[in-house]
Protein backbone atom coordinates (compact mmCIF):
# COMPACT_ATOMS: atom_id res chain seq x y z
CA UNK A 1 0.00 0.00 0.00
CA UNK A 2 1.31 3.44 -1.05
CA UNK A 3 0.50 6.58 -0.67
CA UNK A 4 -0.08 9.09 -3.28
CA UNK A 5 -0.50 12.64 -3.37
CA UNK A 6 -1.34 14.87 -6.04
CA UNK A 7 -0.39 18.53 -5.55
CA UNK A 8 -1.88 21.11 -7.66
CA UNK A 9 -4.08 23.82 -7.29
CA UNK A 10 -6.60 23.18 -10.01
CA UNK A 11 -4.73 23.92 -13.14
CA UNK A 12 -5.32 21.61 -16.22
CA UNK A 13 -1.93 19.58 -15.68
CA UNK A 14 -2.80 18.80 -12.72
CA UNK A 15 -5.87 17.08 -13.72
CA UNK A 16 -3.92 15.24 -16.03
CA UNK A 17 -0.97 13.90 -13.68
CA UNK A 18 -4.00 12.61 -11.71
CA UNK A 19 -5.77 10.68 -14.76
CA UNK A 20 -2.35 9.39 -15.45
CA UNK A 21 -1.88 8.27 -11.79
CA UNK A 22 -5.07 6.82 -11.80
CA UNK A 23 -4.55 4.66 -15.36
CA UNK A 24 -0.84 4.02 -14.10
CA UNK A 25 -2.15 2.48 -10.50
CA UNK A 26 -5.21 0.63 -12.42
CA UNK A 27 -2.98 -0.65 -15.20
CA UNK A 28 0.11 -1.88 -12.79
CA UNK A 29 -2.42 -3.30 -10.09
CA UNK A 30 -0.45 -0.99 -7.57
CA UNK A 31 -2.55 -1.04 -4.18
CA UNK A 32 -2.83 3.16 -3.47
CA UNK A 33 -4.28 5.26 -1.72
CA UNK A 34 -4.50 8.46 -4.14
CA UNK A 35 -5.35 11.98 -2.68
CA UNK A 36 -5.17 15.33 -4.13
CA UNK A 37 -4.18 18.32 -2.27
CA UNK A 38 -5.28 21.84 -3.54
CA UNK A 39 -4.88 23.80 -0.65
CA UNK A 40 -1.84 26.09 -1.35
CA UNK A 41 -0.35 25.88 2.03
CA UNK A 42 -0.35 22.43 2.55
CA UNK A 43 1.47 22.25 -0.75
CA UNK A 44 4.09 24.59 -0.03
CA UNK A 45 4.29 22.18 2.95
CA UNK A 46 6.21 19.88 0.49
CA UNK A 47 8.55 22.68 -0.85
CA UNK A 48 7.84 22.10 -4.47
CA UNK A 49 8.32 24.95 -6.86
CA UNK A 50 5.99 23.99 -9.98
CA UNK A 51 3.04 22.27 -9.48
CA UNK A 52 1.82 19.69 -10.41
CA UNK A 53 4.03 17.76 -8.37
CA UNK A 54 3.63 13.62 -7.14
CA UNK A 55 4.01 12.45 -4.09
CA UNK A 56 4.82 9.09 -3.16
CA UNK A 57 4.88 8.17 0.82
CA UNK A 58 6.23 11.59 1.56
CA UNK A 59 8.35 12.06 -0.59
CA UNK A 60 8.44 14.70 -3.94
CA UNK A 61 9.01 12.51 -7.31
CA UNK A 62 8.79 15.26 -9.67
CA UNK A 63 7.03 18.43 -9.73
CA UNK A 64 6.29 20.99 -12.64
CA UNK A 65 5.07 18.14 -15.19
CA UNK A 66 3.24 15.57 -16.41
CA UNK A 67 5.87 12.26 -16.77
CA UNK A 68 5.00 9.82 -19.28
CA UNK A 69 3.34 6.01 -18.46
CA UNK A 70 6.67 4.18 -18.63
CA UNK A 71 8.72 6.80 -16.09
CA UNK A 72 5.03 6.89 -13.90
CA UNK A 73 6.04 2.99 -13.56
CA UNK A 74 9.07 3.33 -11.96
CA UNK A 75 7.97 6.72 -10.04
CA UNK A 76 4.95 5.05 -8.34
CA UNK A 77 7.49 2.10 -6.70
CA UNK A 78 7.33 2.22 -3.59
CA UNK A 79 10.79 3.32 -1.88
CA UNK A 80 13.71 1.10 -2.05
CA UNK A 81 14.50 -0.79 1.76
CA UNK A 82 17.74 -1.48 2.03
CA UNK A 83 19.04 -2.39 -1.16
CA UNK A 84 19.30 -4.33 -4.47
CA UNK A 85 16.33 -5.30 -6.18
CA UNK A 86 17.40 -8.25 -8.55
CA UNK A 87 16.95 -8.46 -12.22
CA UNK A 88 15.26 -4.74 -12.08
CA UNK A 89 15.78 -2.96 -15.11
CA UNK A 90 14.49 0.38 -13.50
CA UNK A 91 17.38 2.49 -12.37
CA UNK A 92 15.26 4.34 -9.88
CA UNK A 93 15.45 1.89 -7.65
CA UNK A 94 18.65 1.54 -5.07
CA UNK B 1 27.18 6.01 -28.45
CA UNK B 2 25.13 4.91 -31.78
CA UNK B 3 21.74 6.91 -30.08
CA UNK B 4 23.35 9.42 -29.55
CA UNK B 5 24.82 9.98 -33.48
CA UNK B 6 21.17 9.16 -34.77
CA UNK B 7 19.66 12.37 -32.48
CA UNK B 8 22.84 14.71 -33.32
CA UNK B 9 22.20 13.52 -37.29
CA UNK B 10 18.65 13.96 -37.32
CA UNK B 11 19.19 17.33 -36.00
CA UNK B 12 21.37 18.33 -38.26
CA UNK B 13 19.21 17.16 -41.05
CA UNK B 14 15.90 18.99 -39.91
CA UNK B 15 18.01 21.96 -39.37
CA UNK B 16 19.04 22.14 -43.13
CA UNK B 17 15.21 20.93 -43.94
CA UNK B 18 13.91 23.72 -41.84
CA UNK B 19 16.45 26.33 -43.96
CA UNK B 20 15.53 24.94 -47.12
CA UNK B 21 11.98 25.30 -46.59
CA UNK B 22 12.36 28.94 -45.01
CA UNK B 23 13.98 30.50 -47.45
CA UNK B 24 11.09 28.93 -50.22
CA UNK B 25 7.71 30.10 -47.89
CA UNK B 26 7.69 33.73 -49.78
CA UNK B 27 8.01 32.46 -53.42
CA UNK B 28 5.83 29.18 -52.43
CA UNK B 29 2.88 31.48 -51.14
CA UNK B 30 3.02 33.45 -54.15
CA UNK B 31 2.71 30.54 -56.59
CA UNK B 32 -0.35 29.04 -54.41
CA UNK B 33 -2.16 32.14 -54.93
CA UNK B 34 -1.39 32.28 -58.93
CA UNK B 35 -2.74 28.61 -58.83
CA UNK B 36 -6.08 29.34 -57.19
CA UNK B 37 -6.29 32.44 -59.79
CA UNK B 38 -5.70 35.37 -57.97
CA UNK B 39 -3.28 37.83 -57.68
CA UNK B 40 -1.87 40.22 -55.22
CA UNK B 41 -3.23 42.97 -56.13
CA UNK B 42 -6.66 42.24 -55.52
CA UNK B 43 -7.91 42.28 -51.01
CA UNK B 44 -8.55 38.69 -51.34
CA UNK B 45 -5.55 38.07 -52.80
CA UNK B 46 -3.34 40.13 -50.52
CA UNK B 47 -5.08 38.93 -47.57
CA UNK B 48 -4.35 34.70 -48.90
CA UNK B 49 -0.76 35.85 -49.61
CA UNK B 50 -0.21 36.98 -45.93
CA UNK B 51 -1.80 34.07 -44.38
CA UNK B 52 -0.13 31.63 -46.49
CA UNK B 53 3.01 33.23 -46.15
CA UNK B 54 2.40 33.99 -42.38
CA UNK B 55 1.43 30.80 -40.76
CA UNK B 56 3.90 28.64 -42.02
CA UNK B 57 7.11 31.27 -41.27
CA UNK B 58 5.37 31.74 -37.74
CA UNK B 59 5.26 28.36 -37.02
CA UNK B 60 8.52 27.10 -38.20
CA UNK B 61 10.00 29.79 -35.79
CA UNK B 62 7.95 28.93 -33.29
CA UNK B 63 9.02 25.19 -33.43
CA UNK B 64 12.84 26.37 -33.66
CA UNK B 65 13.00 28.75 -31.00
CA UNK B 66 10.91 26.30 -28.79
CA UNK B 67 12.70 23.35 -29.27
CA UNK B 68 16.29 25.16 -27.79
CA UNK B 69 14.61 27.34 -25.12
CA UNK B 70 13.15 23.19 -24.21
CA UNK B 71 16.80 22.02 -24.28
CA UNK B 72 17.70 25.12 -22.52
CA UNK B 73 14.98 24.17 -19.66
CA UNK B 74 17.09 21.49 -18.83
CA UNK B 75 20.08 23.21 -17.89
CA UNK B 76 17.90 25.96 -15.69
CA UNK B 77 15.33 24.44 -13.12
CA UNK B 78 13.46 26.40 -11.11
CA UNK B 79 14.72 25.12 -8.10
CA UNK B 80 18.52 26.43 -9.80
CA UNK B 81 17.25 29.79 -10.70
CA UNK B 82 16.34 29.62 -6.67
CA UNK B 83 19.32 28.87 -5.58
CA UNK B 84 21.26 31.64 -7.51
CA UNK B 85 18.60 34.17 -6.43
CA UNK B 86 18.90 33.50 -2.90
CA UNK B 87 20.13 35.65 -0.56
CA UNK B 88 20.40 38.71 -3.21
CA UNK B 89 20.53 42.04 -2.73
CA UNK B 90 18.67 44.41 -4.63
CA UNK B 91 20.28 45.70 -7.86
CA UNK B 92 22.27 42.95 -9.32
CA UNK B 93 19.65 40.59 -8.00
CA UNK B 94 16.89 42.21 -9.82
CA UNK B 95 18.89 41.91 -13.00
CA UNK B 96 19.40 38.49 -12.49
CA UNK B 97 15.89 37.47 -11.76
CA UNK B 98 15.06 39.24 -15.05
CA UNK B 99 17.01 38.00 -17.00
CA UNK B 100 16.90 34.45 -15.36
CA UNK B 101 13.00 34.89 -16.51
CA UNK B 102 13.54 34.40 -19.63
CA UNK B 103 15.47 31.25 -19.71
CA UNK B 104 13.30 29.67 -16.23
CA UNK B 105 11.07 27.26 -17.29
CA UNK B 106 7.84 28.60 -16.26
CA UNK B 107 3.74 28.79 -16.25
CA UNK B 108 1.38 30.78 -15.08
CA UNK B 109 -0.47 28.11 -13.05
CA UNK B 110 2.95 27.70 -10.20
CA UNK B 111 3.26 31.29 -9.64
CA UNK B 112 2.14 31.31 -6.54
CA UNK B 113 3.96 28.10 -5.32
CA UNK B 114 6.90 29.47 -6.96
CA UNK B 115 6.37 33.31 -5.52
CA UNK B 116 6.30 31.20 -2.28
CA UNK B 117 9.44 29.02 -2.26
CA UNK B 118 11.56 32.02 -3.97
CA UNK B 119 10.68 34.11 -0.12
CA UNK B 120 10.49 30.72 1.46
CA UNK B 121 14.40 29.95 0.75
CA UNK B 122 15.27 34.24 1.27
CA UNK B 123 15.11 35.53 -1.99
CA UNK B 124 14.31 39.61 -1.59
CA UNK B 125 10.39 40.14 -2.22
CA UNK B 126 11.55 42.88 -5.11
CA UNK B 127 13.71 40.50 -6.90
CA UNK B 128 11.40 38.23 -6.81
CA UNK B 129 9.23 40.24 -8.37
CA UNK B 130 11.37 40.96 -10.93
CA UNK B 131 11.26 37.08 -11.67
CA UNK B 132 7.58 36.78 -11.56
CA UNK B 133 7.18 40.13 -14.35
CA UNK B 134 9.80 38.78 -16.64
CA UNK B 135 8.78 35.28 -16.98
CA UNK B 136 5.69 35.42 -18.46
CA UNK B 137 5.96 38.75 -20.29
CA UNK B 138 9.53 37.67 -21.97
CA UNK B 139 9.09 34.38 -22.78
CA UNK B 140 10.30 32.40 -26.19
CA UNK B 141 6.53 32.71 -27.82
CA UNK B 142 5.98 36.18 -28.01
CA UNK B 143 9.96 36.59 -29.12
CA UNK B 144 9.72 34.05 -31.26
CA UNK B 145 6.20 36.04 -32.87
CA UNK B 146 8.05 39.13 -33.10
CA UNK B 147 11.24 38.15 -34.86
CA UNK B 148 8.90 36.38 -37.56
CA UNK B 149 6.06 39.31 -37.79
CA UNK B 150 8.00 42.65 -36.60
CA UNK B 151 11.71 41.24 -37.69
CA UNK B 152 14.63 40.74 -34.77
CA UNK B 153 15.31 44.98 -33.81
CA UNK B 154 11.94 44.66 -32.49
CA UNK B 155 12.06 41.58 -30.86
CA UNK B 156 15.08 42.79 -29.06
CA UNK B 157 14.24 46.08 -28.33
CA UNK B 158 10.73 44.20 -26.68
CA UNK B 159 13.19 41.86 -24.78
CA UNK B 160 15.09 45.07 -23.50
CA UNK B 161 12.49 46.56 -22.40
CA UNK B 162 10.55 43.83 -20.63
CA UNK B 163 13.93 43.52 -19.02
CA UNK B 164 13.60 47.07 -18.55
CA UNK B 165 10.28 47.30 -16.64
CA UNK B 166 10.82 43.99 -14.49
CA UNK B 167 13.73 45.33 -13.21
CA UNK B 168 12.44 48.66 -11.99
CA UNK B 169 9.06 47.57 -10.83
CA UNK B 170 10.90 44.89 -8.51
CA UNK B 171 13.23 47.84 -7.43
CA UNK B 172 10.39 49.77 -6.62
CA UNK B 173 8.23 46.98 -4.89
CA UNK B 174 11.83 46.09 -2.92
CA UNK B 175 12.50 49.71 -1.91
CA UNK B 176 8.68 50.78 -0.52
CA UNK B 177 9.06 47.32 1.41
CA UNK B 178 5.94 45.87 1.22
CA UNK B 179 6.58 42.45 3.32
CA UNK B 180 3.83 43.38 5.11
CA UNK B 181 2.02 43.08 2.71
CA UNK B 182 2.08 39.63 1.81
CA UNK B 183 -0.63 37.28 3.94
CA UNK B 184 0.28 36.60 7.37
CA UNK B 185 0.87 32.83 6.36
CA UNK B 186 3.41 33.73 3.99
CA UNK B 187 5.46 35.91 5.65
CA UNK B 188 6.07 33.56 8.19
CA UNK B 189 7.36 31.02 5.82
CA UNK B 190 9.77 33.98 4.65
CA UNK B 191 13.29 32.51 4.94
CA UNK B 192 12.40 29.37 6.19
CA UNK B 193 13.93 26.97 3.92
CA UNK B 194 17.02 25.93 2.44
CA UNK B 195 17.70 26.93 -1.00
CA UNK B 196 19.57 24.14 -1.73
CA UNK B 197 21.68 23.31 -4.72
CA UNK B 198 19.40 23.35 -7.56
CA UNK B 199 21.23 21.77 -9.63
CA UNK B 200 19.63 19.30 -12.30
CA UNK B 201 20.48 15.91 -12.65
CA UNK B 202 23.56 14.93 -15.09
CA UNK B 203 21.48 14.36 -18.48
CA UNK B 204 22.72 13.16 -21.89
CA UNK B 205 22.39 15.19 -25.08
CA UNK B 206 19.68 12.52 -26.73
CA UNK B 207 17.63 13.33 -23.11
CA UNK B 208 17.90 16.85 -23.62
CA UNK B 209 16.67 16.92 -26.99
CA UNK B 210 13.52 14.87 -26.06
CA UNK B 211 12.96 17.27 -23.55
CA UNK B 212 13.41 19.65 -26.45
CA UNK B 213 10.52 18.04 -28.64
CA UNK B 214 8.44 17.31 -25.66
CA UNK B 215 8.59 21.21 -25.63
CA UNK B 216 7.33 21.53 -28.91
CA UNK B 217 4.61 19.50 -28.80
CA UNK B 218 3.21 21.03 -25.34
CA UNK B 219 3.57 24.72 -26.59
CA UNK B 220 3.30 24.36 -30.28
CA UNK B 221 0.24 21.93 -29.53
CA UNK B 222 -0.98 24.39 -27.59
CA UNK B 223 -0.88 27.93 -29.68
CA UNK B 224 -0.86 26.43 -33.33
CA UNK B 225 -4.57 27.24 -33.26
CA UNK B 226 -3.93 31.06 -31.51
CA UNK B 227 -1.90 31.92 -34.48
CA UNK B 228 -3.96 30.63 -36.89
CA UNK B 229 -7.19 32.71 -35.59
CA UNK B 230 -4.46 35.87 -35.15
CA UNK B 231 -3.00 35.51 -38.70
CA UNK B 232 -6.62 34.68 -39.95
CA UNK B 233 -7.88 37.62 -38.28
CA UNK B 234 -4.94 39.76 -39.00
CA UNK B 235 -4.85 38.87 -42.81
CA UNK B 236 -8.49 40.43 -42.70
CA UNK B 237 -7.51 43.56 -41.41
CA UNK B 238 -4.30 43.36 -43.94
CA UNK B 239 -6.16 42.91 -47.12
CA UNK B 240 -9.63 45.22 -46.21
CA UNK B 241 -8.98 47.63 -43.70
CA UNK B 242 -8.04 50.92 -45.39
CA UNK B 243 -4.23 52.44 -44.59
CA UNK B 244 -4.39 54.87 -41.93
CA UNK B 245 -6.96 53.71 -40.41
CA UNK B 246 -5.65 53.44 -37.02
CA UNK B 247 -3.74 56.22 -36.84
CA UNK B 248 -6.25 58.77 -34.77
CA UNK B 249 -7.15 55.68 -32.78
CA UNK B 250 -3.65 54.56 -32.51
CA UNK B 251 -1.10 56.87 -33.90
CA UNK B 252 1.63 59.16 -32.29
CA UNK B 253 -0.38 62.25 -32.56
CA UNK B 254 -3.12 60.72 -29.79
CA UNK B 255 -1.27 60.87 -26.80
CA UNK B 256 -4.23 59.18 -24.57
CA UNK B 257 -3.95 55.95 -26.80
CA UNK B 258 -1.15 54.65 -25.13
CA UNK B 259 -2.34 54.54 -21.18
CA UNK B 260 -6.30 53.57 -23.22
CA UNK B 261 -3.79 50.55 -24.72
CA UNK B 262 -2.40 49.69 -20.98
CA UNK B 263 -6.31 49.66 -19.65
CA UNK B 264 -7.42 47.50 -22.13
CA UNK B 265 -5.13 45.05 -22.52
CA UNK B 266 -5.88 44.11 -18.63
CA UNK B 267 -8.77 42.50 -18.27
CA UNK B 268 -8.02 40.67 -21.89
CA UNK B 269 -6.28 37.27 -21.02
CA UNK B 270 -4.65 35.59 -24.38
CA UNK B 271 -1.55 34.48 -25.05
CA UNK B 272 1.29 36.16 -27.04
CA UNK B 273 0.53 33.76 -29.99
CA UNK B 274 -3.18 35.39 -30.72
CA UNK B 275 -2.62 38.89 -30.01
CA UNK B 276 1.46 39.59 -31.76
CA UNK B 277 -0.40 38.71 -35.56
CA UNK B 278 -3.06 40.87 -35.02
CA UNK B 279 -1.41 43.35 -34.00
CA UNK B 280 1.09 43.28 -36.47
CA UNK B 281 -1.70 44.65 -38.87
CA UNK B 282 -2.78 47.09 -37.24
CA UNK B 283 0.82 48.26 -37.51
CA UNK B 284 0.43 48.41 -41.13
CA UNK B 285 -2.53 50.38 -41.28
CA UNK B 286 -1.35 53.65 -38.71
CA UNK B 287 -1.01 52.77 -35.47
CA UNK B 288 1.79 53.33 -33.65
CA UNK B 289 4.69 50.95 -32.62
CA UNK B 290 4.84 52.61 -29.24
CA UNK B 291 1.26 52.06 -28.47
CA UNK B 292 1.12 48.67 -30.18
CA UNK B 293 3.48 47.44 -27.86
CA UNK B 294 2.14 48.89 -24.88
CA UNK B 295 -1.08 47.26 -25.48
CA UNK B 296 0.81 43.68 -26.35
CA UNK B 297 2.57 44.08 -22.85
CA UNK B 298 -0.31 45.00 -20.79
CA UNK B 299 -1.97 41.58 -22.47
CA UNK B 300 0.63 39.53 -21.59
CA UNK B 301 1.82 40.55 -17.94
CA UNK B 302 -1.13 42.21 -16.53
CA UNK B 303 -3.88 39.96 -16.67
CA UNK B 304 -6.77 39.91 -14.26
CA UNK B 305 -6.81 36.12 -13.12
CA UNK B 306 -3.29 35.91 -12.49
CA UNK B 307 -4.27 38.90 -10.26
CA UNK B 308 -6.67 37.02 -8.89
CA UNK B 309 -4.67 34.00 -8.44
CA UNK B 310 -1.76 36.17 -6.55
CA UNK B 311 -4.56 37.51 -4.27
CA UNK B 312 -4.12 34.02 -2.53
CA UNK B 313 -0.51 35.02 -0.96
CA UNK B 314 -0.49 39.78 -1.43
CA UNK B 315 -3.06 41.42 -0.06
CA UNK B 316 -4.83 44.11 -2.04
CA UNK B 317 -2.89 46.74 -1.05
CA UNK B 318 0.19 45.07 -2.33
CA UNK B 319 -1.38 43.73 -5.53
CA UNK B 320 -2.44 47.31 -6.53
CA UNK B 321 1.11 48.37 -6.03
CA UNK B 322 2.14 45.54 -8.21
CA UNK B 323 -0.32 46.35 -11.11
CA UNK B 324 0.25 50.54 -10.76
CA UNK B 325 3.90 50.12 -10.52
CA UNK B 326 3.96 47.46 -13.76
CA UNK B 327 0.86 49.77 -15.67
CA UNK B 328 3.33 52.90 -15.58
CA UNK B 329 6.34 50.99 -16.77
CA UNK B 330 4.76 50.14 -19.87
CA UNK B 331 3.04 53.14 -20.31
CA UNK B 332 6.47 54.57 -20.23
CA UNK B 333 7.99 52.08 -22.59
CA UNK B 334 4.95 52.98 -24.89
CA UNK B 335 6.08 56.61 -24.78
CA UNK B 336 9.47 55.91 -25.30
CA UNK B 337 9.16 54.20 -28.70
CA UNK B 338 6.62 56.56 -30.04
CA UNK B 339 9.21 59.44 -29.61
CA UNK B 340 12.10 57.46 -30.39
CA UNK B 341 10.90 55.47 -33.67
Amino acid sequence: MIQVKILGTGCAKCNQLADAVQAAIAADGIVAEVEKVQDIQQIMSYNVLSTPALVVDGEVRSAGRVPSADELHSLLRPKAKGCCCKGSSGSSCC
Amino acid sequence: MKQSLLWWGGLLLAALLWVFLYLRLEGGAEVLVGMLGLSRSVPFGEALHFFLYEVPKVLMLLTAVVFLMGVVHTFVSAERTRAMLSGRRLGVGNMLAAALGIVTPFCSCSAVPLFIGFLQAGVPLGVTFSFLISAPMVNEVALALLFGMFGWKVALLYMAMGLGVAVIAGLVIGRLRMEEHLEEWVRKLQGSADAGSGIPERMEWPQRMREGLGHVREIVGRVWLFILLGVGLGAGIHGYVPENFMASLMGQSAWWSVPAAVLIGVPMYSNAAGIIPVVQALLGKGAALGTVMAFMMSVIALSAPEMIILRKVLKPRLIAVFAGVVASGIVLVGYMFNLVL
